[in-house]
C-alpha cells in the first residue's frame, strides 16, 4: 500500500513502479461530477459541483478569500509527452487545477499496430499505450484523486486494428473512457471498413460492460475538410451513425458522448456559424452527452489566439449545454503540449465557465429568425444526406463513392471527399465468418456465440464455462513488464535521477531536466530578418537547439514579435540559495477587528532624492487593496521626503508607524537612508514606540533589518502583507507593555 | 463523387413541412437503416483482434494470444473461435486453459482440434 499523497511532497515515481504486477485498479466506469448549487464567499453558483479538498484557485482568487468554485461539467486535459513517467507529475498539477478527465494520446503509429504493445518505450507525439504504462498511471491517479477529493476519469483510444484487445486491456486496467468510432479508422487511418465495423461492435460491447464513457470521432471531419464549416450536415450524420451503432451494441445513452467541435473559428463569424450548429446537434442528440472541444483546424502558433477561440467555445457551451468540456492547450498549434499550457487551458475553462455561470437564466436563444432557420437547414441537409446514402446502397457504398469529408456543403459536392474501397485499406479481407459452432467463453462478447452446444444454461453467462474470465477474476490477468532492454522507463529514470529529489534543478517544459526555456522578444525590424536575429541572440546567450516557435508582425517595418525556445546546459544547486521568508498572513477579518479596537496611524512617503510613488501608493490606497482597506488611515508626505520629516510628522500626528519607500541606488543611499531614519528616531526618543518599515522593489526583509529597520517589503507586496505585519507587531508591543 | 451544385431547395420539398420532432424522428429512422446491416455483419463475423481479445480475457498475455491466433488462423480454425479451441482442447485433454493454449502454440494441439472440428 502506498501512502496517501500530501501537497508538500512530490509523488515518488519509483514507488509507483514498485510491485506493479500486483496492483489492481480501485474501480471501473465513468464518473460524472455531482451537479449542485454551491455557495462560496457570498456567491451562489448554480452550474457548479462540490469544491475540491485540495486545489489551486485562479490567480485573482487572492482577493476573494481563495475560493475555487468548480463548474458542473467534467473538464478534460490531454497529457502525453512521450514519457508517461513525467506525465504523472503533470496529471497531479492538472488535478489541482480542476481536471477530472485525463486523456492520453497514443504514440504515432499505434493505431496501425496489429496487437498490443508492451513495456514502456518512449513515444513520439504521444505515449505507447501498454499494460504497464496504464497500470502505473492509473495507480498514480488513484492516489491523486484521493488527494484532491474527486474521482479522475482516465481515458485513451480504442481504435486502430487492435480495438477489441485494447478495450479488454482498458477494462482490466481501470480506464474509464475512450474514443471509439469506426468511421475514424475508415476515413482517417485507412483501415479496412468491414474490419473496422466488425471490430467496433466487440470493442463497444466491452466498453458497455465496463461502463466507460465513449467519445466519437466526428470532429476529425472539420479538421480535415478544406472549408470546415461546410461539413456541418455530415457531422450530424457521422455522430448519428456512431451513436446509434453504439447504443444498439449496448452502450448506455448516458455514456455515449458526441465529440462536438465548432466547425469555424474567428476571423470567420464564429458564433453565426457555430451556434446554429450547436443548437441543431443538441436538439437531435438530446439523449446523448456533449463533449465540447474548440476548433483546432484554424489554430496557429499564437497561444493568445488559441485561448480566445477556446473561450468562445466555452461560451457556446454555456449558451447551449456541455457535459465534458475539452481543453485544447494553447500551444498545441506548435508543439506537443507543455506543462504550463495544460494548466493555462484548464484555468481558462474554469474561469470562463464560472464567469458564465447560470447564463441562461439571463439570456435566451431565439427560436425564430436566423438562428432557427439555420439550425433547421443544417438538420434537413443531414437528413437528405442519409437519404442519399441509403439510395446508394448503404454506408460502405457511400464511402466507396467518396460521400464523406467532401468540402461541399451537402447536397453540394466538390468531388474531393475521402473514398475508401470495401476490399482495400489496412487489414483488408481480414474478417472471418463465424461457423455454426463458433463459440467464445468470455464476458462482454458481441455477436453470434454458440454456448448452448456445451451448456444451454450458460447462454447468458458464457464465461461461466471456464469459471469466469479476467473481468470477474482480475488475478487471471498476465502482466508483462518490459520487452525492450534498450528503451524503457528504468533507463530513462536513471538518466534523470540527478534531478529527482535532489537540490539540483533545471527549468523544464515537459520532461524532468529537459532544460528548455522560452523567450518572448520584440525586434524593431521587419519579419524577414527578425527571426534570424532572435536565433542569433539565443546562440549568443549560449542556448542550444534554438528555434523560433512563434512570430507575429506588429508592423511591416516597425517591428516583429518573436518567441524562441532553446535549451540551457547548466543546472542550479538550490542548496546554495537562500529561501525567501514565508509570511503567515492574519485573516482579513482579524486585522479589521483589531484595527477597529486599536486605532492606528501611519506616515508614508518616498524617502530621499526619489520621485517614485507607484509602489507605495499601491500598498496604501484602498483602490489597490492597500492598508486603507483594513481601516488604517495614513498621511502621505509625497516623494523625495527628507528623512527627518518622516519622524517629525510621526511625532506631530501621534502615528505608530513610518512606511518609507526607497529604490536601490548607486552609492548605497537607500541603506544610509534606512539607518538615518532609525538614528533620527532614536535621537528624538521615539524609536521604541515607532514601527519603521522600508519598501521597494529591491528591498528584502534581510536588507531592511540589517540596517536597523523593523521590517522590509519587496516586490509583490500587497496591503494585506503590511497590515498583517503591523497588527502582529502591535500585538507584540502591547504584550511587552502588559 | 461527381461535382454538383447545391440543390438543397429542390431536394428539401418533402421535408419542409415536417415538424422539428418529425424531422428528428425521421433522421434516426434513416440512421437505423444505415446502421442495421453493419451490425448484422459484426454479428456474423470475427477477426484476429476479436479472437485475441477473447484469449486475453481467458488469461493469456498479448504475446501468447497473438501466437495462438496465428497458429489457429494458419489451419483455418478461427471460424470456430480461438477461445472455443482452447476451451475444447482443455476439456477433451483434461488440462488447464493455459496448458491448452501452450499446446496450440507448440503445434501439438492443432491436430487434436482438427479431428474434433471435422
Amino acid at each position: 500500500m502506498m501512502k496517501p499523497l500530501i501537497p508538500d511532497t512530490k509523488i515518488d515515481i519509483h514507488q509507483i513502479l514498485e510491485n506493479l504486477h500486483d496492483y489492481q485498479p480501485r474501480r471501473r466506469g465513468w464518473v460524472w461530477r455531482k451537479k449542485e448549487p454551491v455557495t462560496l464567499n457570498a456567491f451562489t453558483y448554480e452550474q457548479a459541483s462540490p469544491s475540491l479538498k485540495r486545489s489551486v484557485p485562479l490567480p485573482s482568487a487572492r482577493a476573494l478569500n481563495h475560493i475555487d468554485p468548480q463548474p458542473d461539467c467534467v473538464i478534460t486535459t490531454e497529457i502525453a509527452s512521450g514519457r508517461f513517467e513525467d506525465d504523472i507529475r503533470r496529471m497531479r498539477m492538472a488535478a489541482y487545477h480542476g481536471a477530472d478527465h485525463v486523456m492520453v494520446i497514443r504514440t504515432a503509429g499505434q493505431s496501425h499496430f496489429d496487437g498490443l504493445l508492451e513495456g514502456t518505450p518512449q513515444g513520439i507525439g504521444g505515449i505507447p499505450i501498454t499494460r504497464k504504462q496504464l497500470r502505473a498511471q492509473r495507480r498514480a491517479l488513484d492516489l491523486i484523486e484521493e488527494e484532491v477529493g474527486r474521482p479522475i476519469n482516465y481515458h485513451s483510444y480504442v481504435s486502430g486494428v487492435a480495438g477489441p484487445e485494447i478495450a479488454v486491456l482498458f477494462t482490466e486496467e481501470g480506464v474509464n473512457g475512450a474514443h471509439q468510432d469506426p468511421q475514424y479508422n475508415v476515413l482517417y487511418r485507412n483501415i479496412n471498413m468491414v474490419r473496422s465495423f466488425v471490430d467496433a461492435a466487440e470493442s463497444k460491447r466491452i466498453m458497455a460492460y465496463a461502463e466507460m464513457a465513449q467519445i466519437d470521432g466526428a470532429h476529425n471531419a472539420n479538421a480535415t475538410a478544406r472549408d470546415a464549416w461546410k461539413v456541418m450536415p455530415e457531422l450530424l450524420v457521422q455522430h448519428g451513425i456512431n451513436s446509434v451503432y453504439s447504443e444498439k451494441v449496448g452502450i448506455a445513452p448516458e455514456n455515449i458522448c458526441l465529440s462536438t467541435v465548432p466547425p469555424a473559428a474567428a476571423p470567420s463569424p464564429d458564433l453565426k456559424l457555430n451556434l446554429p450548429y450547436a443548437v441543431a446537434l443538441r436538439e437531435f442528440f438530446s439523449r446523448y452527452k456533449m463533449r465540447a472541444q474548440m476548433n483546432t483546424k484554424y489554430m496557429d502558433s499564437s497561444t493568445r489566439e488559441a485561448t480566445v477561440t477556446h473561450v468562445i467555445n466555452l461560451m457556446i457551451s454555456r449558451l447551449t449545454s456541455v457535459d465534458i468540456q475539452s481543453t485544447i492547450t494553447p500551444d498545441e498549434g506548435r508543439n506537443v503540449p507543455w506543462h504550463i499550457y495544460n494548466i493555462e487551458a484548464l484555468d481558462t475553462a474554469k474561469q470562463a465557465l464560472v464567469a458564465m455561470d447560470d447564463l441562461l437564466s439571463m439570456v435566451t436563444l431565439r427560436t425564430d429568425g436566423y438562428l432557427y432557420e439555420k439550425k433547421r437547414e443544417i438538420q434537413e441537409r443531414a437528413v437528405l444526406m442519409l437519404e442519399e446514402i441509403l439510395e446508394m446502397g448503404g454506408y460502405f457504398e457511400a464511402v466507396q463513392a467518396g460521400m464523406f469529408v467532401d468540402s461541399g456543403e451537402y447536397p453540394a459536392r466538390n468531388g474531393d471527399g475521402i473514398a475508401r474501397n470495401m476490399d482495400g485499406g489496412v487489414s483488408a479481407d481480414s474478417v472471418i465468418t463465424r461457423d455454426v459452432d463458433y463459440m467464445a467463453p468470455v464476458t462482454a462478447h458481441f455477436g453470434y456465440n454458440n454456448v448452448k452446444q456445451y451448456d444451454a444454461s450458460r447462454v447468458d453467462d458464457p464465461a461461466s464455462l471456464i469459471g469466469g474470465c479476467t473481468f470477474e477474476k482480475p488475478e487471471m490477468v498476465q502482466f508483462i513488464d518490459e520487452l525492450d532492454p534498450t528503451d524503457n522507463v528504468n533507463l530513462r529514470l536513471e538518466e534523470t535521477e540527478k534531478y529527482r529529489n535532489s537540490p539540483f534543478v533545471k527549468p523544464e517544459v515537459e520532461w524532468l531536466g529537459d532544460g528548455v526555456i522560452t523567450m518572448d522578444l520584440f525586434f524593431p525590424i521587419s519579419e524577414d530578418i527578425a527571426a534570424e536575429a532572435a536565433i542569433e541572440m539565443g546562440r549568443q546567450m549560449r542556448l542550444q537547439d534554438v528555434e523560433v516557435i512563434h512570430q507575429e508582425v506588429l508592423h511591416p517595418s516597425e517591428g516583429t514579435r518573436i518567441q524562441i525556445k532553446g535549451r540551457i546546459d547548466f543546472d542550479i544547486d538550490t542548496s546554495t540559495l537562500k529561501r525567501r521568508e514565508k509570511t503567515n498572513l492574519l485573516p482579513e477579518d482579524e486585522i479589521l477587528a483589531y484595527v477597529k479596537n486599536h486605532p492606528l496611524k501611519v506616515i508614508a512617503g518616498t524617502g530621499g532624492q526619489d520621485e517614485h510613488s507607484v509602489g507605495i501608493r499601491e500598498v496604501l490606497d484602498i483602490k489597490h487593496g492597500g492598508i486603507e482597506k483594513y481601516g488604517i488611515p495614513y498621511t502621505y508626505l509625497g516623494t523625495s521626503v527628507p528623512i527627518e520629516k518622516f519622524v517629525d510628522a510621526a511625532i506631530e500626528m501621534d502615528a505608530q508607524c513610518i512606511m518609507m519607500s526607497t529604490i536601490i541606488s548607486h552609492d548605497d543611499t537607500h541603506y544610509k537612508n534606512m539607518e538615518k531614519l532609525h538614528q533620527y528616531a532614536v535621537e528624538k526618543g521615539v524609536r521604541d514606540r515607532l514601527i519603521l518599515i522600508a519598501g521597494g522593489t529591491q528591498v528584502t526583509p534581510e536588507i531592511a533589518r540589517k540596517h536597523q529597520i523593523d521590517q522590509g517589503f519587496g516586490r509583490g507586496t500587497k496591503g494585506h502583507h503590511i497590515a498583517s505585519y503591523l497588527v502582529k507587531r502591535l500585538q507584540e508591543m502591547h504584550h511587552d507593555q502588559d | 463523387m461527381k461535382e454538383r451544385h447545391d440543390d438543397y431547395e429542390m431536394r428539401r420539398q418533402h421535408l419542409k413541412d415536417l415538424s422539428d420532432e418529425a424531422l428528428k424522428a425521421y433522421f434516426f429512422e434513416l440512421t437505423e437503416k444505415v446502421v442495421d446491416p453493419l451490425l448484422d455483419l459484426a454479428h456474423k463475423n470475427t477477426s484476429k483482434s476479436i479472437e485475441r481479445s477473447v484469449l486475453l480475457r481467458m488469461g493469456f498475455s498479448s504475446i501468447e494470444a497473438n501466437a495462438i491466433v496465428n497458429a489457429l488462423h494458419e489451419y483455418g480454425l478461427l471460424s470456430k473461435g480461438a477461445g472455443h479451441c482452447v476451451y475444447r482442447l482443455s476439456r477433451d485433454m483434461k488440462m488447464t486453459l493455459r496448458e491448452a493454449g501452450k499446446q496450440i502454440i507448440e503445434g501439438d494441439g492443432i491436430s487434436t482440434l482438427q479431428a474434433v472440428f471435422t
